[in-house]
């Protein structure tokens, strides 16, 4: 293919996921906006997949090395952070807690909650 | 791995992602959907590692080593309150990975014989552009709102001016560089104003205002990162960074509609600085009498009401009180009265911020309101119960068109029968605003620490 097919082509999937990415984010309601912004973060977090190409060269300048590397640093940050921060958030959002056995179920501001 | 075969994998990346923002929708399964993210990010990943891992595979392990350890240790260890800064520093780290991508692509191409194709040329300058202003936007705002420096906004004169100046100097050196000016020295100046830009773009914004901000910065990273797939002809790249910056462009008019104000007043309104009107109207006003109240009282009248909600803002959150709220809320249930909570869409430092400092304290999620569905409520409402909330409970934003955030939607806490505000003191909120609320004949004020007042709060109702 040559080169411009190949452009055209990377810019109709671009605009089809600007609207897929509008679509699907206009159903999330604002209590899970913060999970919302945390997931799509870690989801840009695809960038390690750039970083892993410039740094896997072969026959690189030292000049590419280094940002390479560089890159390859930060994007994992990005996304094993990105991931894990959301995780950690939408663990905590629950319907009701499960009842303690051990709480007297009218008191439910036991010590250590 | 052939280049088709990768990119059918890629497709089930892709797939994936849409999937994880598909479950975000519901609380119920939200946190499968992420699982699902992640694994199509592993998928991804392994696909690389097969494609281009012969080469200098020790450096590339390496480096997710240290950039993921410090990911997973980071994101473990901060504390919910802290969660905004949090998801600042990833995004600045994906957006300065996106723009180092463009400099090394760069420097691959320009030693080529004849000129690089404008399309690459302008997909490196894109997201060199927009990936620096992200990198040292979201550096200053993880700074900002980690207290390293100060969360007031920074102006001076001449800010817009010099701002401008940066950014068209950047948008310059690129055009050349499209405009096939062969120098890699361009790419530097481009990057280094596009750097000062992104500083000085988010130095004057006040921290009120950080849950745009980072919303934008988000989208930023996601743009500059689809332009990163058109740099290495990434169809992954392109989908998943365009996903993001179309969601997160939404997001941001969104929260920019919450207040009432247009994205480009945030970003270069410098909010926070209390107009010479306003402040000469809230002086004039000066004489009325506050009510306030001790515990007790206020314990008493919580107890014995149907139906009480809290409306938190981010004085919840700096004072850590969402967990003793919680326990208040429990022992109010317990002796039968409705409890809910309602919040406002811009209250705390990002999104929905709030909703998860009260899921974090365990507060189911049914009971969390959002402005829509709870305003209808308050007028059968007993209590309405302020907790570190100022300007999304201000009447003025209704009433007073010479205030500041006139036209705002806010929450109607003062169609209660009786409204309780749990305030420090009389001093006004974070934008020097003054609060007509404090001084209706329905509001009675509880001074005090939020946390402490809770407290007090959960002792005083215990032993009614």
């Amino acid at each position: 293919m040559s080169h411009n097919t190949i452009l055209v082509f990377e810019v109709t999937i671009l605009v089809l996921a600007g609207f897929l990415g509008i679509e699907v984010i206009s159903k999330v309601p604002t209590l899970l906006h913060t999970p919302l912004m945390s997931g799509t973060n870690a989801i840009h977090g695809i960038v390690i997949v750039g970083a892993m190409i410039v740094l896997g060269l072969p026959d690189k300048s030292a000049f590419t090395w280094v940002v390479g590397f560089a890159a390859v640093v930060l994007a994992s940050a990005n996304v094993v952070g990105g991931f894990v921060v959301t995780d950690r958030m939408l663990e905590m959002f629950k319907k009701r807690e499960p009842a303690k056995p051990a709480d007297t179920p009218q008191d439910g501001a036991g010590p250590g909650s | 791995m052939s280049y088709n075969l990768a990119n059918l994998l890629y497709l089930v990346t892709i797939v994936c992602f849409i999937l994880a923002l598909r479950f975000l929708s519901n609380p119920a399964h939200a946190r499968r959907g992420n699982q699902i993210g992640a694994i199509g990010m592993v998928l991804a990943v392994v696909v690389t590692w097969i494609r281009v891992g012969t080469t200098s595979w020790w450096a590339i392990a390496i480096g997710m080593l240290i950039g993921g350890g410090f990911g997973a240790v980071a994101a473990r260890r901060v504390k919910m309150t802290a969660m905004p800064q949090m998801v600042a520093l990833f995004n600045g780290v994906g957006g300065g990975a996106a723009a180092l991508i463009a400099l090394a692509e760069l420097h691959r191409i320009l030693p080529e014989p004849g000129a690089p194709k404008v399309d690459i040329s302008l997909a490196i300058v894109l997201s060199a552009l927009i990936g620096s202003i992200s990198f040292a936007g979201s550096m200053v705002a993880f700074a900002k709102l980690q207290e390293l420096i100060g969360g007031r906004p920074i102006t001076y004169t001449g800010q817009q001016f010099v701002n401008g100046a940066l950014f068209v100097g950047a948008v310059a050196a690129g055009l050349a560089l499209v405009g096939g000016i062969q120098d890699e020295w361009l790419l530097w100046a481009l990057i280094s104003a596009a750097l000062l830009f992104g500083i000085l773009f988010v130095l004057p914004i006040g921290g009120a205002d950080m849950p745009v901000v980072i919303s934008l910065l988000n989208a930023f990273t996601g743009l500059a990162v689809a332009a990163g797939g058109f740099e290495l002809q990434n169809n992954v790249l392109i989908v998943a960074g365009m996903l993001v910056g179309a969601s997160g462009t939404l997001l941001t008019l969104m929260m920019s509609r919450a207040m009432n104000r247009s994205v480009t007043n945030v970003l270069f309104g410098a909010f926070g600085q209390v107009s010479a009107e306003a402040a000469a109207v809230a002086a004039g006003e000066g004489g009325r009498t506050v009510r306030s109240a001790s515990a007790e009282d206020v314990a008493v009248m919580l107890a014995y009401s149907h139906k009480v909600v809290f409306v938190p803002g981010y004085g919840l959150a700096v004072a850590q009180a969402q967990h003793d709220l919680r326990q208040l809320a429990d022992l109010l249930e317990a002796k039968g009265v409705e409890v809910s909570y309602a919040i406002h869409p811009v209250a705390g430092r990002m999104p929905g911020h709030m909703n998860v400092l009260l899921a974090e304290a365990n507060v189911p999620y049914p009971q969390l309101k959002e402005m829509d569905d709870a305003n209808p409520e308050f007028s059968r409402t007993d209590v309405a119960v302020v907790v570190g909330a100022n300007d999304v409970v201000n009447p003025d934003a209704r009433n007073n068109k010479s205030s500041p955030i006139y036209g705002m939607p806010i929450l109607n806490v003062d169609d209660a029968q009786t409204v309780v505000v749990l305030k420090r003191s009389m001093n006004p909120g974070f934008a020097g605003i003054e609060n007509p609320l404090f001084y209706n004949p329905k509001t009675v004020m509880l001074f005090g620490d939020a946390k402490a007042s809770v407290e007090k709060l959960i002792q005083d109702v215990k032993a009614l």
